[in-house]
Formats: C-alpha cells, structure tokens, sequence
C-alpha cells in the first residue's frame, strides 16, 4: 500500500491508497500548528519515519517514530550548530528543512540540511544530531553561505543527495552557494556549479553563489544529475563538471524556472518539472494561471505538457521544492503537493491528473512511503 | 523554589501543568531544572547559543527578561510566553 507523507505549514497528514492508486484515505493531523518542513520514511525500515518541525514560536526539532506513526517521540538532541563565543558568527538552526536517510549500507545514519545552511548528522536513526564540520566549519563557509542571501524563509541548505553506489559520494543543494560535492563522506566539499546562471550577480557564471532549488541523481544512472536551478533547469553527467542548460529547449512562454525536479525510478532520460512563472517580479506560479508539469523522454532535448485534469484557467498554485514526487510502480506514480493545500496524483506517468486533497494548510513537502 | 508559568505552546512538554516549580539561582538554571523532567522544552525557547527564541518572551515577575543569565530568588516567579501574530 502506497503511502504518502504530507508536511505543511499548520502539521502533517498522511494519505493512504485504498487500492489501484485511485481512493485515498486522508488521516491526520499530526503535529497540528507546526511547520512541518519535511516528513520522510526510511527507505531501510519503512517503519522509521522522521518530521522536521518547528511553530511560529518555539523551535526546531526532529520527531521521530518507529512504528510506522503510531507513536512518535523528540529527538533527544536535535540539529544546532556548535556554541560559539563570537556573536558575530554564532548561529542557530531556525528550521530543519530536509531529512535525507543514509545510505543503504549505514542503517540508522540520517543526514539533515537547515537553515541557516548546515549540514548535521544522526547515528541513531535521528534521536542525536551532530553538526557535521566538514561543512559547517568549512574555512570557505561565510563565502559559501553569506547571512544576507537565500530564500524568503532565510538561507538554506535545502538537500543532501547520496549516491547509492558510495556511501561516501554525497552532494548537497543550497540557496546560497549552488551545488556542493563530497567525495569523504562530508568532510571536504568543492563546489559544483560550473555553467549554472546566478542572474542575481555580478558574474552570472560564478564558481559558487547559484541557488540550487532542486538536485537528483537518475536511479538506474546515478552519474547523471537533474537540477531545477532559480535559473534553469539543467543536467550534468558526470565525469562532467559543466552543467547544461536542458530548460532552454521548454516553451519559451512557459519558461524553465521552478522548484523542483522528479527523475523517473527506471528511466534514466525521462523526468518531470512544474514550471513557474518567473518573469518581472517573480509571482512564482503556475504560468499563466494553467498547472501542467512538463516532461522529457530524452534527457532534457525536448519537453511535452502534461496538464489533464488540472484546471484549464485560473490555477495559480505552484509547487515547492519537496512537494513533488513518484512512487515506483508501473505505470509510475506521481504527486504533488500544491501551495493551496491541494495534492494532485497521477497514475499514468503524468498524462492525466486528479485532485485527491484539498483544503489542507500550504504544502511543503509530499514523501512516499 | 521558582514558580513557572508554562505557555500553552509547550503544555505538551508539561503534561498540560500551566504553573510549575523549578529549582535554580538564574533562568539558565531554571530552565535547566525544567529540562530534566520535561526532556526537549528548553531548546524549544532558548537557542543553541543561549538566547531566548525571537518569540519567546520571558519575564521575572513583570520585568523583561533579555537574557538567561538574569538571576532568580526563591520565591520568584518566572513568566514565559508565545508571543507572536500573522496566520
């Protein structure tokens, strides 16, 4: 039974597919009135499940569940940054923003990306969090993540992505600097970001300073990563270090700006983006007032609208960074969790779409499980 | 012996107890008494740098409190609060 996990603004939800992925139970709230920024299940254990959350008052925190979600509690220690005795660079986690299971060869290991951008980690499937040094307290760091730059709801570093042939191969997203890699397990880290724009600079092509939305490695060809930039969407195959802009082949009147990128399980040329508008002053949803996602069969050369079922006119949602997803079966399965608290499902790689929620708090992230 | 008023927003850490008593010569101490039988509510209104939350606010009777170091008496009361509005 598929399972999908919903964090929001106000709590989380989960939707459970009573069976051919066409009637869904909605259960919840969990955590009513805490900003949920990511709600994940552990591909090791689908029974470990993870929420980071914080309220408009009190702090970041991770819960943490073993048994599927019956029961939940805090973590014990959650992600922070070391004490620091120099104000001027002491910082504070505002908000865990993306909980990424390690790889399959380190059961109970969790990474976590926060705000402001650091980088931590778990041994002990999430209850302690350590600040991880190899970025943190990397001499390049205040260039790699400046205070005064980053999203709406502060600097972010917005993703950790493990490549599931080396534990020790990981790269890292953030709104800051653009794409990181590490070849030691997080220890060091140089940055990757050679032809992705940065039109908010003074030197559009810089060695870091890009706002990375959204990175993902293709599953069957994990050399290949997919990004959906604040400029572009791009491809990089590795060897490679030059990233390609594959977003200039979209409709020019669509254009390629958008949160987020869902690369197909098993095709490793095909992959699906939800454009947004981002013209003059950035209104950041759907162009036109029309949703559609928009997808590729051959490696970003060429891109078809899918929009059935979602409205014709006068649909202005868009879609944030961990709010579009796939599940793994076939046909594929994709869902979308909508800032005007809709979600959205597919059953047929994309081709047809069918509201199956709405009236929930602004999404912010939609996980299967 | 403090006295502790717990705002609503963390009665989940104080089984729903609005007033508690705590042991310390400071907030910091305080809180810490707090955060050994309500495991977590400490980091929830001060920071990993010590300082209290941006909407959290702590007062020592009616006097403002901007720091944790602040020293408390027995007898004192400890007042915290959400304070934040917007949707």
């Amino acid at each position: 039974m598929i399972e999908l996990l919903i964090g929001t603004r106000k709590g989380a939800w989960i939707m459970a597919d009573e069976g051919a992925r066409t009637a869904w139970r909605l259960e919840g709230p969990l955590f009513l009135g805490q900003i949920v920024n990511h709600f994940v299940a552990d591909p090791r254990d689908p029974r470990v499940r993870l929420i980071a959350a914080k309220t408009g008052h009190l702090g970041p925190t991770v819960f943490r569940s073993r048994d599927g979600g019956a029961t939940w509690t805090e973590a014990r220690r959650p992600p922070a940054f070391p004490k620091s005795d120099d104000e001027a660079t002491a910082r504070a986690v505002s908000h865990t923003f993306w909980l990424q299971a390690g790889h399959a060869s380190e059961p109970h290991v969790w990474w976590a990306g926060a705000s402001p951008p650091g980088l931590f980690v778990s041994e002990d499937d999430g209850e302690t969090w350590d600040s991880v040094a190899g970025f943190d307290e990397h001499p390049m760091y205040w260039q790699w993540a400046p205070p005064d730059s980053g999203t709406p709801d502060g600097p972010l570093l917005n993703q950790i992505v493990i490549d599931p042939r080396e534990a020790a191969h990981m790269y890292i997203a953030t709104s800051t600097g653009g794409v990181f890699e590490s070849l030691d397990r997080a220890s060091t880290w140089a940055p990757l970001n050679q032809g992705v724009e940065a039109n908010f600079l003074p030197d559009p092509y810089p060695e870091y300073g890009q706002d990375a939305h959204y990175i993902a490695l293709a599953p069957t060809a994990p050399d290949r990563i997919w990004q959906q930039n604040h400029c572009g969407v791009y491809r990089l195959d590795r060897p490679e270090v030059r990233w390609t802009r594959i977003g200039k082949a979209m409709p020019e009147e669509i254009g390629d700006i958008g949160f987020t990128i869902v690369p197909h399980p098993r095709q490793a040329d095909t992959a699906w983006v939800f454009p947004m508008d981002g013209t003059d002053v950035w209104p950041r949803t759907s162009p036109g007032g029309r949703p559609a996602v928009y997808r590729t069969c051959d490696a970003g050369a060429s891109w078809r609208r899918q929009d059935r079922g979602f409205p014709a006119e006068q649909g202005w949602f868009t879609v944030k960074r961990q709010a579009f997803c796939a599940d793994a079966a076939a046909p594929l399965g994709l869902y979308l969790g909508a800032t005007n608290g809709e979600v959205w499902a597919s059953a047929d790689e994309g081709e047809s779409w069918r509201g199956i929620a709405r009236h929930l708090p602004e999404i912010y992230s939609v996980a299967v499980a | 012996m403090i006295q502790v008023l717990i705002p609503s927003q963390l009665h989940a850490y104080s089984g729903g107890a609005s007033r508690v008593d705590a042991a310390g010569a400071s907030i910091a101490e305080a809180l810490d008494d707090l955060d050994r039988r309500y495991p977590g509510i400490r980091f929830r209104i001060i920071d990993e740098q010590d300082r209290i939350r941006p909407h959290m606010r702590l007062f020592v009777g009616r006097t403002a409190a901007r720091d944790i170091r602040v020293p408390l008496a027995d007898g004192d009361e400890l007042l915290i609060f959400g304070a934040l509005s917007g949707g």
